[in-house]
């Protein structure tokens, strides 16, 4: 089957906020489906996001959204997307209910057909029995779900969600997860979703665009991503005098990655085939004790780490 | 039975072509206004000067005693000189808060993630303050024309002052523009409704009190451009064929309120933005 073409494509853009550039010379494109964009903070998603919305205009590149020009058509791409941004935002003096139904008027839905999908909407969202509450009393929880409701109620075909679970407790989180995952996987709405909390991502999405400093630092579908080019190991170790500095050196200079999981475990990416017989080699010449060595499934988060250069 | 689901779903209606969102807006922002009893109170009391004309007019037409009492074309003039009052009432009450409302709860990244322009969000939010000012403005002193001919049961007034309804127009029109574009771009200056009300005060009573100041130095009023509301008066005066009060060009007062459009205008373009940003 023909792969789908992409719903958001950038070239060569280049924001910058006066001396500070925020975004160098990006160029990527985003899958149909649900896409994540991970990045650890500052490193450009939300502005990103706000230049594909037409709200930033970038020193230099082009930037195209559901096949329409981000510079000459803005009006057709706001019509057809749904934008949740990351800080609260409300209109001041609404119910959930008139709120929502406003922002489907604003975006183009007959009265009645806005006031409808509204309930519909928030129904989804969980805050059904909440509806007739001024916004301005909502909890933060129930402040994200409904940034999520307005951008969904004029039914846009790609979403873009900016830090949808900041500030929500677990329960929240994970059921904001499982909309974000429903309406990508069974209602069949494109999405970008920003986070810098990698088990979201790697729940809810099935590609994923890891930014750092401003540039793409890997992107593609999740599963390919952490297709292992080697193997990776959970070590504990210890070391003469307890310091494992001159061990880590020693790992990364034979070209093996390792970061921090726990206070004393670590995660190890060993490439090739010399797997675990490598590294008790070199465990062994550096008079380290391997206390622990279990293999491992790479995860999202080795992905990022190895992306973005993470010790 | 069936059970209705309310999961969600897609749309499948029509959506409205671009550039009627700031219809949407004013439509809300009248409705919420509406809704408040003060401003109804506000809104009623703005009318009880036209009453006063009214039962002026018929006192006029059907009493001989009256006559003193019947309306010329200064009549209208001084009847909008008098509504000043309650435009400044109004436009502190609805203006205040249009834009820093919606600064204040971020609300501007949500209307400008809609298919709307900037220019229609402002038009939208213009349009509010605009509706209510010519509710107390241009309403009262066109029904006052009507009530006139009818209470006189002839059009001999009106067509010995034909030019009453394009000036009462024409001045309502720029009364409530220059207000309502200047409260809208301090209204974008803030997060604080309160602090941009305190601030529009500020801004008509200081320019009156350094005019008052100017004036009692050099006994001229020359220098009458300086005062925001002298100015409204100053063109009010030539657009009613009255003698003007001060010695201002009318074209000095008539830039000054070019300018003052214009500068909030430029205020506006670079207030009302989906992001702040500070390089």
């Amino acid at each position: 089957m023909p792969e789908a073409a992409p719903v958001v494509t950038l070239d060569g853009v280049t924001v910058a906020y006066g001396a500070n550039r925020a975004l160098r010379d990006v160029t990527s494109s985003f899958a149909a489906g649900a896409v994540g964009l991970l990045g650890p903070n500052g490193a450009g998603k939300s502005t990103m996001i706000k230049s594909l919305l037409g709200f930033i205009v970038p020193e230099s590149g082009r930037m195209r959204v559901l096949g329409y020009d981000v510079a000459e058509s803005p009006l057709e791409i706001r019509a057809r997307v749904g934008y949740m941004p990351e800080s609260d935002a409300h209109i001041p003096g609404m119910n959930a209910v008139s709120f929502v139904a406003y922002c489907g008027e604003l975006a183009g839905l007959p009265r009645v057909d806005a006031m409808q999908r509204a309930h519909e909407v928030l129904f989804y969202v969980g805050l059904g029995e909440a509806r007739y509450r001024n916004v301005e009393t909502y909890s933060t929880g129930m402040k994200q779900r409904i940034k999520l409701a307005q951008a969904l109620v004029h039914d846009p075909d790609l979403l873009f969600l900016d830090e949808p679970t900041n500030g929500m407790d677990p329960k929240g989180r994970d059921e904001m997860l499982e909309l974000v995952r429903d309406l990508a996987h069974n209602k069949g709405v494109n999405l970008i979703l920003s986070s810098h909390l990698l088990p979201d991502v790697e729940y809810t999405c099935d590609h994923v665009v890891v930014m750092d400093k401003g540039s793409i630092a890997t992107a593609g579908p999740i599963e390919a991503l952490k297709q292992p080019r080697g193997r990776v190991y959970e070590l504990r170790v210890k070391a003469p005098g307890g310091d494992v500095g001159p061990f880590l050196q020693k790992l990364r200079t034979a070209g093996l990655d390792c970061h921090a999981t726990d206070e004393d475990v670590m995660r190890v990416f060993v490439p090739g085939e010399g797997g675990a017989r490598e590294l008790f080699a070199l465990a062994s010449a550096e008079h380290v004790q391997v206390r622990h060595l279990r293999p491992s499934v790479p995860t999202l988060e080795d992905v990022f780490a190895h992306a973005v250069g993470e010790e | 039975m069936p059970i209705h689901d309310q999961g969600y779903r897609r749309y499948g209606g029509e959506k409205a072509r671009t550039g009627t969102g700031w219809m949407v807006i004013t439509r809300a922002g009248l409705r919420t206004f509406f809704a408040k009893r003060a401003f109804l109170g506000l809104l009623l009391a703005s009318w009880a000067p036209f009453f006063v004309r009214a039962v002026q007019i018929y006192a006029a037409a059907n009493l001989p005693q009256a006559q003193m009492l019947a309306p010329t074309a200064d009549t209208f003039r001084q009847f909008l000189d008098q509504q000043q009052t309650f435009v400044f009432f109004i436009t502190v009450y609805v203006g205040a808060g249009l834009i820093a409302n919606d600064r204040r709860a971020n609300a501007l990244q949500i209307y400008l993630s809609k298919p709307l322009t900037r220019a229609e969000y402002i038009f939208g939010k213009l349009a509010i303050l605009m509706t209510f000012l010519a509710i107390v403005t241009w309403l009262p002193a066109i029904v006052l024309l009507v009530v006139q001919i009818s209470f006189a049961g002839n059009f001999t007034f009106l067509a010995n002052n034909l030019f009453l309804f394009p000036a009462i127009t024409v001045f309502s029109f720029i009364m409530v523009t220059m207000v309502a574009t200047a409260m809208l771009a301090l209204s974008s200056l803030s997060n604080s409704s309160r602090y941009v009300g305190i601030l529009y005060a500020a801004v008509i009573f200081f320019t009156q009190a350094i005019y008052g100041v100017v004036y009692a130095v050099t006994r001229s009023t020359s220098m009458s451009w300086i005062s925001f509301s002298a100015n409204l008066s100053q063109i009010g005066d030539v657009i009613f064929r009255q003698t003007p009060k001060y010695e201002t060009p009318w074209p000095v007062s008539l830039l000054m309120i070019a300018l003052v459009l214009g500068l909030s205008a430029f205020v506006l373009e670079r207030r009302v933005r989906g992001v702040e940003v500070v390089a």
